[in-house]
Order: C-alpha cells, then sequence, then structure tokens
C-alpha cells in the first residue's frame, strides 16, 4: 500500500526538475554555464530507504544533515517496508526505470540479485572509493564496478544475552556448543526461558543458520567458493547441517520461550532486555531499537558469538553495511547525476558516518576511513569489538557467495517448530537455493 | 414514425433496400449471421486483444523463459519442472484444495441455514439481512489483520475467552495442523454473506403456493425444507458452489494476511507459492505456476460446473 503511494511521486519529480532544467537553461543562459540545476541552483534528488529503524532513522539524517550542508540541493525521501516484500519493490522499480535517485539496498547477495552492470551507475572513480573498508567494497563490486556508499555501520551475527541472569546464576559467557547448552540447562533449572525464538518476524528464524558461518568457513575454509560452484552442499557438509541441528537441539530440548511462534522480533528483544529470556540469537544491528524500547539494555544485555564446535576457533559472522546506489535512470541527467555524486561522497565521509550515529547507535565498526565509534554504545555493540580486534569474524556467506535461497526462513520456522528435521531440512534449502543460481545464471548450476 | 424512414435507423423499410441496392459493398462489411457490421466491433475487439489476448499469450511465452523483468532467457519448459519440482507445491496444492473444497462446503450449508433463517417472518428482517452481508463490504486485508490479533494464542481475545472459562485455547494460526482451517474459518465468516444473499434470491423466487399445498397435505417443516426448498433452489446451490470454489482455489489475500503460508510452509496454497516466487525475483518461474494455477481450476470448475448443470436439466 505504501508501495502504492510512493510509485507516483518520483515520475512527477523527475517531470518538475526536467521542466525546471529547460527553464533554466532558457531563461539564464550563460549565467551558469553548462552546470545544471533550475533558476535558483538547486537540484530535487528523491532517496529511498527501508521504513524500519534504523534504517529509517540514518536515511533521514543523511538527507537533513547534507541540506543543512548544502543549501543547494534537496532530497526528498521515502521509505519502502523491509524484507522479500522490499525486495519485489526494489526489483520492479528498477526493471521499469522507475526507482528514486538514489536508494539504500543490503550489499551482497541481495545487491548482485538487481543485476547492477545493468541498473545501476558505477561510481568506480569516485574518490571515497580508495577509503572503504575492503570487505565492504568487495560486497558492493560486480565485474570490475563499484556501484556503492556504505549505509550505517556493519554489524555482527550471534547471540543477545542478558547479563543479570548470567550473574545470578554465575554463568560464564560460552565458547563451544556444549557450554552453551550446559547453560540453558542451568537457566532452565532457574526457571528462565534459555533461548528466545520469535516466529512472528519469520526472518528471525535464521539466525541459528546465517550466525554460524564463521563455524562453518573455519571447519571448511573453501565452502564459499565450492558452494558458489555447486559444488558443496548444506546436506552434505556435516559443519553445515550442524546450525539447523543446533536450532533442532534448542527446540527438542524445550528450551524455547512458549510464545515462539507468535512472538514478534520486538517481543523478543524485550523479553531479553527483561530477562525474562537468556539468549536470542540475534543481529547487532537490533540493539539500536532494543535500547529505545527498554533503556536499561544498554548496560543488560550484552553479546557473545554463535558457539561452535572448538573454543579456539570461536567468532563472530560479519554483516557488512547496506549500500547506497544510483540507478542508470538518474545518471541520464547529469546534473542530478553531480549531485548524486556529492551525497555520495557526504555519506561515505567521517561526517556521514556522524550523522549516522547522531540518530543511531552503531551495530559495529563504519566501513569508511577515518569513522571511530563514539565511547557510550550499548554494551552488546561493546561486545562486538573484540572479535574484530582478534581477527575472529568472518563475513556472513550472503557476502562471499551470490546464491541465497529466498525460503529459508520458512525452512528454520519448521525446524525450529518442530515441523522438519535439520537434515531434511538442510536438503530442501540446497534445492531452494537451486532456483536463485540459475536466475542469476551462475556457472555450474 | 413510418412517415420519416429515412432518419430512423430501426424502422424497418432501409433494410430490404440494402442488400438490394448495394448488395456488392453490404455484403463486405456484414456477415448473414452478424447482427452488427464488422467495423462496430472494431473498438471492443481492440480493447479486448491489447487488454486480455496480448498479455494470455505473453505469460504463456514468459513462463517458457528465465525472465529478469530487463531481459529473458528462453529455457523451454524447465520452469514447469522446476515448478513441479517446488517442495512447497504438494502442500500448496493439497491445501488448495483443502481449502476450496471446505470453504465451499462450509458455505453453502451456512448460507442456505441462514437463508431459510432470514426469509421466515422474523422480527428486523432487514436489518438482520444487511448484518449477514456486511462482512462482504470489509477490505480482506483489514479482516486477516484483525482476526491474526484475536486469534493470537496468548493476548487474543478468542483464547483469553476459552481461558476465562477453563479451556485451554490453542494456536489458532500457530498451530501446523490448525492454522489453514483457521483461515478457512474467517473466510467462510467474511464470504457466507454472499451465499447467503443467492440462496434468499432462490428461496424467495419459490412460489408460496407448493408449500401451502404441502401443509395441506401434512407434510412437516422438515420435509417441506427437504422436497421443496432444497431441489428447487437448486440453481442458488450451482451458483455459490461455482463461485465459492473458484474464489476458494485461487484465495490468496485472506491467507496471505493471516498467516503468510506459515509456520514454515504448512498453511501456503498455489497463490501464495506463486506469489513467493515473485517476491523473490523469479518471474519467469512465477508465471509457469499461474498458466498451471489457471489450468488447475479450470481442470475442476469446467467439469463440475458441466455436471452441476446437467443435472439441473435432468430435473
Amino acid at each position: 500500500m505504501a508501495a502504492r503511494t510512493a510509485t507516483g511521486r518520483p515520475r512527477i519529480g523527475v517531470l518538475l526538475a526536467a521542466a525546471a532544467v529547460l527553464a533554466s537553461t532558457a531563461c539564464s543562459a550563460g549565467s551558469l554555464g553548462s552546470s545544471g540545476g533550475t533558476e535558483d541552483g538547486t537540484v530535487t534528488l528523491t532517496f529511498q530507504f527501508g521504513n524500519e529503524p534504523p534504517a529509517s532513522l540514518i536515511g533521514q539524517a543523511l538527507a537533513d544533515d547534507f541540506m543543512a550542508a548544502n543549501p543547494d540541493i534537496r532530497i526528498e525521501t521515502e521509505t519502502r517496508p523491509g524484507g522479500t516484500e522490499g525486495d519485489n519493490i526494489v526489483k520492479t522499480r528498477l526493471a521499469t526505470g522507475d526507482m528514486t535517485d538514489l536508494f539504500a539496498y543490503n550489499s551482497g547477495s541481495l545487491f548482485q540479485a538487481i543485476n547492477p552492470q545493468q541498473q545501476l551507475a558505477p561510481l568506480t572513480d569516485e574518490p571515497w572509493v580508495g577509503s572503504l573498508e575492503e570487505q565492504f567494497r568487495n560486497s558492493v563490486t560486480a565485474g570490475n564496478g563499484v556501484y556503492g556508499a556504505p549505509f550505517g555501520s556493519s554489524f555482527a551475527g550471534g547471540v543477545l544475552y542478558n547479563r543479570n541472569v548470567y550473574q545470578q546464576l554465575g554463568l560464564q559467557v560460552p565458547t563451544t556448543w556444549e557450554q552453551f547448552m550446559a547453560n540453558n540447562a542451568s537457566i532452565e533449572a532457574a526457571g528462565i526461558d534459555p533461548v528466545i525464538q520469535t516466529y512472528g518476524t519469520t526472518w528471525t528464524s535464521q539466525l541459528f543458520v546465517l550466525a554460524d558461518y564463521h563455524n562453518l568457513t573455519t571447519e571448511v575454509p573453501t565452502f564459499a567458493e565450492d558452494y558458489t560452484a555447486n559444488k558443496a552442499k548444506y546436506a552434505t557438509t556435516p559443519a553445515a547441517v550442524q546450525g539447523f541441528q543446533h536450532l533442532q537441539d534448542v527446540h527438542d530440548a524445550g528450551y524455547l520461550n512458549e510464545d515462539f511462534a507468535s512472538a514478534t522480533f520486538e517481543d523478543g528483544l524485550r523479553q531479553v532486555a527483561a530477562g525474562e529470556g537468556a539468549h536470542f540469537p540475534m543481529l547487532t544491528v537490533t540493539v539500536a531499537t532494543m535500547v529505545e524500547n527498554s533503556p536499561n539494555a544498554a548496560q543488560d544485555v550484552g553479546f557473545f558469538a554463535l558457539p561452535g564446535n572448538d573454543a579456539a576457533e570461536n567468532g563472530i559472522t560479519a554483516w557488512l553495511a547496506a549500500g547506497v546506489y544510483v540507478p542508470t535512470t538518474t545518471a541520464e541527467d547529469s546534473a542530478k547525476f553531480e549531485a548524486a555524486k556529492r551525497f555520495l561522497a557526504f555519506i561515505a565521509s567521517p561526517a556521514g558516518c556522524e550523522s549516522a550515529t547522531r540518530v543511531a547507535p552503531p551495530a559495529g565498526p563504519y566501513p569508511v576511513e577515518g569513522c571511530t565509534l563514539p565511547a557510550d554504545v550499548p554494551q552488546a555493540v561493546k561486545d562486538v569489538q573484540p572479535y574484530y580486534d582478534q581477527g575472529a569474524s568472518s563475513p556472513a556467506l550472503e557476502f562471499v557467495s551470490p546464491v541465497k535461497g529466498p525460503s529459508l526462513q520458512q525452512i528454520t520456522v519448521e525446524v525450529g517448530s518442530g515441523i522438519r528435521s535439520a537434515a531434511d531440512a538442510a536438503a530442501l534449502y540446497d534445492q531452494d537455493v537451486e532456483k536463485q543460481a540459475q536466475q542469476l545464471g551462475l556457472p555450474g548450476w | 414514425m413510418a412517415g420519416t424512414p429515412t432518419t430512423t435507423t430501426t424502422s424497418p423499410p432501409p433494410v430490404p433496400t440494402a442488400p438490394g441496392g448495394r448488395s456488392g459493398s453490404a455484403g463486405k462489411g456484414r456477415t448473414a449471421g452478424s447482427r452488427y457490421p464488422y467495423w462496430f466491433y472494431l473498438p471492443a475487439a481492440v480493447l479486448y486483444t491489447v487488454l486480455f489476448v496480448l498479455p494470455t499469450f505473453a505469460s504463456f511465452f514468459f513462463a517458457l523463459t528465465r525472465w529478469r523483468l530487463i531481459d529473458f532467457q528462453f529455457i523451454g519448459f524447465d520452469n514447469f519442472v522446476l515448478f513441479f519440482r517446488e517442495p512447497a507445491l504438494v502442500t500448496g496444492l493439497v491445501n488448495t484444495i483443502i481449502f476450496g473444497v471446505v470453504t465451499s462446503a462450509a458455505k453453502v450449508v451456512l448460507g442456505l441455514l441462514l437463508a431459510v433463517l432470514l426469509t421466515s417472518h422474523i422480527i428486523g428482517r432487514g436489518l438482520l439481512r444487511s448484518l449477514v452481508f456486511f462482512p462482504v463490504l470489509v477490505s480482506t486485508i483489514g479482516v486477516g489483520i484483525t482476526f491474526t490479533v484475536l486469534m493470537d494464542p496468548f493476548d487474543g481475545l478468542f483464547n483469553q475467552v476459552l481461558g476465562a472459562v477453563g479451556v485451554d485455547g490453542p494456536g489458532w494460526l500457530t498451530d501446523p495442523s490448525l492454522a489453514l482451517l483457521s483461515v478457512a474459518a474467517v473466510d467462510v465468516w467474511k464470504g457466507v454473506g454472499l451465499a447467503t444473499v443467492i440462496y434468499i434470491a432462490g428461496i424467495v423466487s419459490i412460489p408460496s403456493e407448493y408449500f401451502e399445498a404441502a401443509e395441506v397435505d401434512g407434510a412437516g417443516s422438515w420435509r417441506r425444507f427437504r422436497s421443496i426448498t432444497l431441489p428447487l433452489a437448486r440453481p442458488a446451490t450451482v451458483t455459490v458452489i461455482i463461485l465459492s470454489l473458484i474464489g476458494g482455489l485461487r484465495s490468496f489475500d485472506l491467507i496471505w494476511a493471516m498467516t503468510r503460508g506459515g509456520p514454515g510452509f504448512t498453511s501456503d496454497v498455489i497463490a501464495s507459492v506463486i506469489y513467493k516466487q515473485y517476491q523473490a525475483g523469479f518471474f519467469g518461474l512465477s508465471t509457469a505456476g499461474n498458466v498451471v494455477l489457471f489450468l488447475v481450476v479450470t481442470a475442476i470448475v469446467l467439469p463440475l460446473f458441466w455436471w452441476l448443470n446437467r443435472k439441473e436439466v435432468e430435473l
């Protein structure tokens, strides 16, 4: 519904801008030389991003702060829903040439799925590209071109845990799965839900599998490469089935909160903040929302990496920042493209990072040289930093392989609800990714 | 009327002169069985071609391609192979049929009972008739969201009421074995008004002489319902079955609003499987799915329609 109201606006914007450009060239010929823009010199850009915090807050802050420093450029913002519904909007609007002048969207495999080489304008020669952190730059690169500036910070996948519960029960942060399950047993004995799951928001069910990727890749370093080439499968790689197995184990042990089937993601954040549940496998990008809803969570909730088999290899799975991209339709208008590039240069600078920090505490490091984290970040974000410092992190599979099936969230809901076994789920997911790989035209599928 | 034959287009006199005087040119523009000259059909034919024929054939074509909206690659019947190998398809197919049959049957039974009640001499009949129709007019998505809240296993009104009388209510939408039936129940609540209205029209049109005669012969109320209302309301039954079955088989919006096919894939129907493929950007595949859905609905409804109508003629 939001999408329908939104689609009408950019066209009108484009028409107005086009009319304004025509008017300006007619009236003030010579005075402005070859530069585009309206009579008073302003260019209007449209900018689309997700409608949920922190993305919605960061998008607006970037636009506001940039406009304050650059009165000659006006940025109109619009939001779109997240998840697959948002994917759909982005793909359709790009294909119909109806996209906003700039838009924020995932990097990694979802970025690959929008055919960047055909639909986005390359930004490879922009001066700020050199200051991007390498993993991030790779995740917005297609062919030889770099296509995006970072939107917000990177973040980690692992387990949010209630520190008060740990303190009261005298528990240690686990570094292996056995320790984790032992902690769960003590937590259950104390009458607290050991593991929170929230299948009212289906994407949250994927964390046991997706955040286990660091453990998978330390055990099988060639997995991503072989997986992309259709040589390795989830079902036939024991280390890969493990994520599904862990999810099944916590369900079978009865460790989940009573309302796991209907609880929403915000319920889960509230439960871990209030200590009703001890562990919530989650992305640290949600910490800002959690702290906003339950201010005590800034101190009471910590973070640890999803434990695997080997304590020595314990580490986090890292999600890279989303990107801000420019569709080819914007690049056709040189005045707009110049303005868009100036906005991107602002986004990919320490000033841009500060803008984002002002409205949402960062969930991890910014992938831009010179950006620093404020001292007063929530405890869960503080707990992430040591893993980066020790090099105990791997980018999530979606940033090292374009192959990602669309139905993982339904499959993991079934495993976590006891509807489907882990082995069966891994095989089903292998089947699911096949369609994506074929759609992308990857060799070997 | 008869005095101005040249200006009236409907009067018969010009007709015999046209074939006689200008038989050559008139023969091109008009055939023996046609009511109008061909050009008269043209606007409707153009609209029909552009809006219906072309998209239909385009969809049959794109069903054979790997389509990314900006370009496509011809892959023959691979999409259909892929679609039939879709893990959620079997669940989806079974659920579609369960959903269609359950909602259609419930609407027939409940619609008929409500129509019998609402054609009786009941107080406030007009108001009651409109009340049963109101849910039909409400937005499906609104109904879906409202019932999702009502059916919440812990905070929902349904289970709180059940809890107050000491019953532990189930997870209406979260229990895999219940989710589809809960949605079907809401669909019946929302759609039974239409079935009722059709039945009311059918029952009202039965001549009252039959009932009076039966009463004189000593037929009880069950006998009158069984032998007069039921058989004579048959055209209404046929309409209700066909309409609600087609509606049920292609049902999507209510299911999507309430469960999104979940938990997992347990309440997926063909339409939601197709929608998820479209969301994932598999445009060719989902188009192939739509072609399959079209064929499935046709394969079920066409013979059923023929069979029901034949029985009607035999009566």
